[in-house]
């Protein structure tokens, strides 16, 4: 069942930046979907536009039914460095005026699927990239969505600490039954994710490919993961 | 062995330098008027103890109660200039000129208006409004210094303008608050001891007027010790402050980070 669909979304910036034309895709309930694209081509625009933190100059945004509870995680941890690991991962329930001790437990639990039990009063400065990347998915989703927006959330990370984060946010995702779509530049990430992945062209970003994946848990060293990924590759390859 | 070194060393600068000083008096037979020795003043200092100390207390007085109203004034404006454009517009640029033109020639002005029947209340405003403007300055640039992903994020939850402020723009603008209290203080000392200098004898009852007054009566080792209390006041005023400041961002902040190890 479909979740949310862009029809002809334009964005221009008041700078004089056409950075989106045309944008069109349509995004089911419980997908995964990643938005591919070179840098400067309004990957995070378009997920602003999404989020509503601002408004298309052309074209629309349609949900189906009303919009769904969101989150949104950064390519930075973006967390409050004044404040302890569930004070950040509280804060939409704080602003929600959630009850402090119901709040304190829902973070707390976000903290635990997170493997960062323990780690509650620790303060941003005393977790390492890796860990922080973990308290600011933990934030969102302590927000309890239906829809996570993710911008390059792992960009900054090493190898070793995004294959682990990747598999931990899929069982999460699945676990929640949560839409996500991810922004990434990693072609390896997006095939091991994605039940689809949107290929866009250069700014003014539009939709130039769409390459669906084979659904089920994947393993990175098989023939068929490799497949994919030179699929995605390819259609990446072919807008540059 | 660090510390050790840093108290000692200074603290021998200074016995040296007092020792050197009694000794030039002495041998120069430099007259009392003129430099007192060391000696002098320190007799000079426990012969007017209580009134010195009476003196220094209505500095202090005035100094923290001036630093107290440019602080809620300071950061009341701040937040109101980080609400409102306009107001910062129509606004900044008279806390400028408030600022830029010298105390010492408003002081006169302040005195008359609020009359010499209420010497303190011109004193406190008078030392208030040296204190201000580094107070709003830093506080308005904090509060706008707010992480704009954050931001955009408790949007996105569905926070009002008062919870951004308060969860997000306030604690963004603490180290840069007290950044500026550390001068302010320093500030209100001064805008109070320039105050009691306007204000002249007779009504005021600080330590600058004790000065004035042993000047004039040509006490040199009382003007010393009223100058020494001075300075004293003014090095503890700092240390307080930054105490303050260490132990509210001792946590967090980069700045009282690196001092832990
Ligand atoms: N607030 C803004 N004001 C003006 N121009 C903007 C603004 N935000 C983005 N742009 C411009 O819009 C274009 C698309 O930007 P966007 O950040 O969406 O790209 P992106 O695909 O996310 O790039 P990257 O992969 O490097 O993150 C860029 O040319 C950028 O300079
Ligand atoms: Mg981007």
């Amino acid at each position: 069942m479909s979740l949310l669909t862009l029809r002809g979304v334009g964005k221009r910036f008041s700078s004089g930046t056409q950075a989106l034309s045309d944008l069109s895709f349509q995004v089911s309930n419980e997908e995964f979907v990643s938005l591919l694209g070179p840098s400067g081509c309004g990957k995070s625009t378009a997920l602003r536009l999404i989020a509503g933190l601002i408004a298309p100059d052309s074209g629309e945004i349609i949900w189906s039914g009303a919009r769904p509870e969101l989150a949104f995680v950064f390519q930075e941890a973006t967390l409050m460095p004044w404040a302890d690991a569930l004070t950040n991962a509280r804060l939409p329930l704080d602003l929600k005026k959630v009850p402090r001790g119901e709040a304190n437990s829902q973070a707390a639990a976000a903290l635990a699927r997170l493997g960062l039990k323990g780690f509650e009063s620790a303060y941003p400065r005393e977790l390492s990239g890796g860990m922080k990347m973990r308290v600011s998915i933990a934030r969102a989703l302590a927000a309890r969505p239906r829809l996570l927006l993710m911008d390059e959330p792992f960009a900054a990370l090493d190898e070793i600490t995004r294959v682990g984060l990747n598999d931990d946010l899929l069982t999460l995702a699945r676990e929640d039954g949560i839409t996500v779509i991810f922004v990434t530049h990693s072609v390896m990430e997006s095939a091991y994710l994605s039940s689809r992945v949107l290929v866009m062209s250069p700014r003014p970003g539009r939709i130039k490919a769409e390459i669906a994946l084979p659904p089920g848990p994947r393993d990175r060293l098989s023939p068929a993961f490799a497949a994919g990924q030179a699929r995605v590759a390819g259609a990446l390859l072919a807008v540059a | 062995m660090k510390r050790f070194v840093d108290i000692l060393l200074p603290l021998l600068l200074g016995a040296s330098l007092l020792g050197f000083w009694e000794w030039f008096v002495a041998a120069r037979q430099i007259p009392p008027y003129v430099l007192p020795a060391p000696s002098a003043i320190a007799r000079a200092f426990s012969d007017n103890f209580t009134s010195l100390m009476a003196s220094l207390l209505a500095t202090l007085s005035v100094t923290v109660q001036a630093f107290l109203a440019a602080l809620v004034a300071g950061v009341s404006v701040a937040i109101l200039f980080s609400q409102s454009r306009l107001a910062e517009r129509a606004l900044y640029p008279y806390a400028v000129i408030l600022q830029v033109t010298p105390v010492v020639a408003i002081a006169p002005l302040m005195l008359i208006w609020i009359g010499f029947d209420r010497v303190n209340a011109a004193l406190v405003l008078i030392a208030a409004l040296v204190a201000f403007f580094p107070i709003l300055s830093n506080t308005t640039l904090g509060l706008k210094s707010a992480d704009f992903n954050l931001m955009e994020l408790m949007r996105l939850y569905g926070a009002s303008r008062w919870q951004i402020l308060w969860r997000l723009q306030l604690p963004t603008a603490l180290p840069y608050l007290l950044g500026a209290c550390r001068i302010a203080g320093g500030l209100a000392l001064i805008g109070a001891v320039v105050a009691e200098f306007v204000a002249g004898s007779g009504t005021a009852t600080g330590l600058a007027w004790r000065i004035v007054e042993a000047g004039n009566r040509l006490e040199i080792a009382t003007m010393f010790a009223a100058l020494g209390l001075l300075a004293f006041l003014g090095v503890a005023i700092f240390a307080l402050l930054s105490a303050v400041e260490f132990w509210l961002l001792r946590r967090w902040h980069e700045s009282a980070l690196a001092r832990q190890s």
